[in-house]
């Protein structure tokens, strides 16, 4: 139990997806503009994470194994990402139109968010088991989420800040968050 | 000719101007080495998979042309992956992740939707060298500054056998002053935040010939 505590603690916070290594980072700039889509797409993307990465899973010990094609994983699982999140669309807007609403311009823009992909493929690599799996690809997500939610509420104060006219915008949020990445780079020691 | 070739490079740089395929290009940029491994094999898929697209525009539903789309760049992907694998070992270990992830690199998906869709294969091909090379042109400058400011100097080796150097120097004047900083993420955002301000500044900037 401690161990996976650690697993996930140094997933959100260490080893953070954004901040210290790089993923999903055009969401990250695109979404970020206010702290309300930011949750939203924050929840989308853990939800679709930790479906994908228990159907990849599965797929991976139950196909690919056994049948020696290994090298089929990127196609197989980049397949599974991308009908997971046009299934996922689907059921929610016939069953939860409010929360369509709210998630509906988010959903599709998953299938190119680098960190599902990733944490399929790290699950894989790193050689998880079934309950690791499921911390990682919880924790992962959650790192991210809170990244972009800390991020969209310094943005909706930039916005208002007086910038040079070739820094407005994108470049002056990259600032923000190299800042951000100095800070979380704290956290380096504490598991 | 020229201009549009030059736009690619500045203007509409994949990179700095329109802001696709950041990650990889953040996290590939620690050294000169890896950048130009990633550019080379981003542009070989870039590529194939808008030739492919152009080939096949014609036969492919527009419903499912997205996941078509994906198939064929993960199919490629996954080609250059075994081969960086098999003759280049030491660039596989260094672009790690990374090489596998060129599948959802924006860029790719991106050329392939907005141009190879609608285009025929030797234009679509030549637009994938365009794009690629920008995105090349985008990584170097970024790797060039980190690797200078973290190690005071640049080696570039033989991507085929890693012992051998094929180009290398250190600036002394430097050497007291080497930020460590740069090659970890902080000095990425850095880095590119202030090229990015710079191609805004590149293309807010009134240009003379119109003026007159």
């Amino acid at each position: 139990m401690a161990e996976l505590f650690t697993m996930a603690l140094a997933a959100i916070l260490i080893n953070n997806v954004v901040l210290s290594k790089f993923l999903g980072v055009c969401p990250f700039l695109g979404v970020s503009k206010n702290s309300k889509s930011a949750v939203g797409m924050g929840l989308a993307v853990i939800f679709v994470i930790f479906g994908a990465s228990l159907i990849t899973y599965a797929l991976y010990y139950g196909i690919l194994v056994p049948l020696n094609i290994e090298f089929m994983q990127l196609i197989t699982f980049i397949l599974v990402i991308a009908t997971f999140v046009q299934f996922v669309e689907m059921f929610i807007k016939k069953y939860s139109a409010s929360l369509y609403k709210s998630l509906g311009i988010y959903l599709p823009l998953i299938t190119t968010n680098c960190v599902v992909l990733f944490v399929a493929k790290d699950n894989i690599t790193q050689g998880y088991n079934l309950v690791e799996t499921m911390v990682n690809s919880i924790a992962y997500p959650l790192g991210f989420m809170l990244v972009l939610y800390l991020f969209s509420c310094l943005r909706e104060r930039l916005d208002s800040a007086d910038t040079l006219p070739s820094w407005k915008g994108n470049p002056i949020a990259l600032v923000t968050a190299a800042l951000m990445a100095l800070a979380f780079s704290g956290f380096v020691g504490i598991v | 000719m020229w201009n549009n070739f030059k736009n690619g490079f500045i203007k509409e740089n994949p990179v700095f101007g329109l802001y696709l395929g950041l990650c990889s290009s953040l996290a590939i940029s620690t050294s000169v080495n890896n950048a130009i491994g990633m550019g080379a094999c981003v542009t070989i898929v870039l590529i194939l998979s808008n030739c492919i697209v152009s080939l096949i525009r014609k036969i492919t539903p527009s419903e499912i042309r997205i996941p078509v789309y994906i198939v064929v760049i993960a199919s490629l992907v996954t080609v250059v992956e075994m081969v960086v694998h098999a003759f280049m070992s030491e660039l596989y270990t260094s672009l790690g992740v990374f090489l596998s992830l060129i599948v959802v690199n924006c860029i790719i998906l991106g050329r392939a939707e907005a141009f190879a869709s609608k285009n025929g294969v030797v234009a679509s091909a030549v637009d994938g060298l365009g794009m690629g090379l920008g995105y090349t042109f985008a990584l170097l400058l970024i790797s060039v500054v980190r690797e200078l400011v973290s190690t005071a100097g640049i080696t570039i080796v033989n991507p085929f056998n890693s012992t051998q150097v094929l180009f290398s120097f250190t600036i002394g004047a430097l050497e007291p002053f080497k930020i460590s900083l740069f090659s970890s993420s902080v000095g990425a955002f850095l880095t590119f935040a202030c090229f990015a301000a710079f191609f805004a500044w590149l293309k807010n900037k009134p240009n003379k010939k119109e003026a007159k």
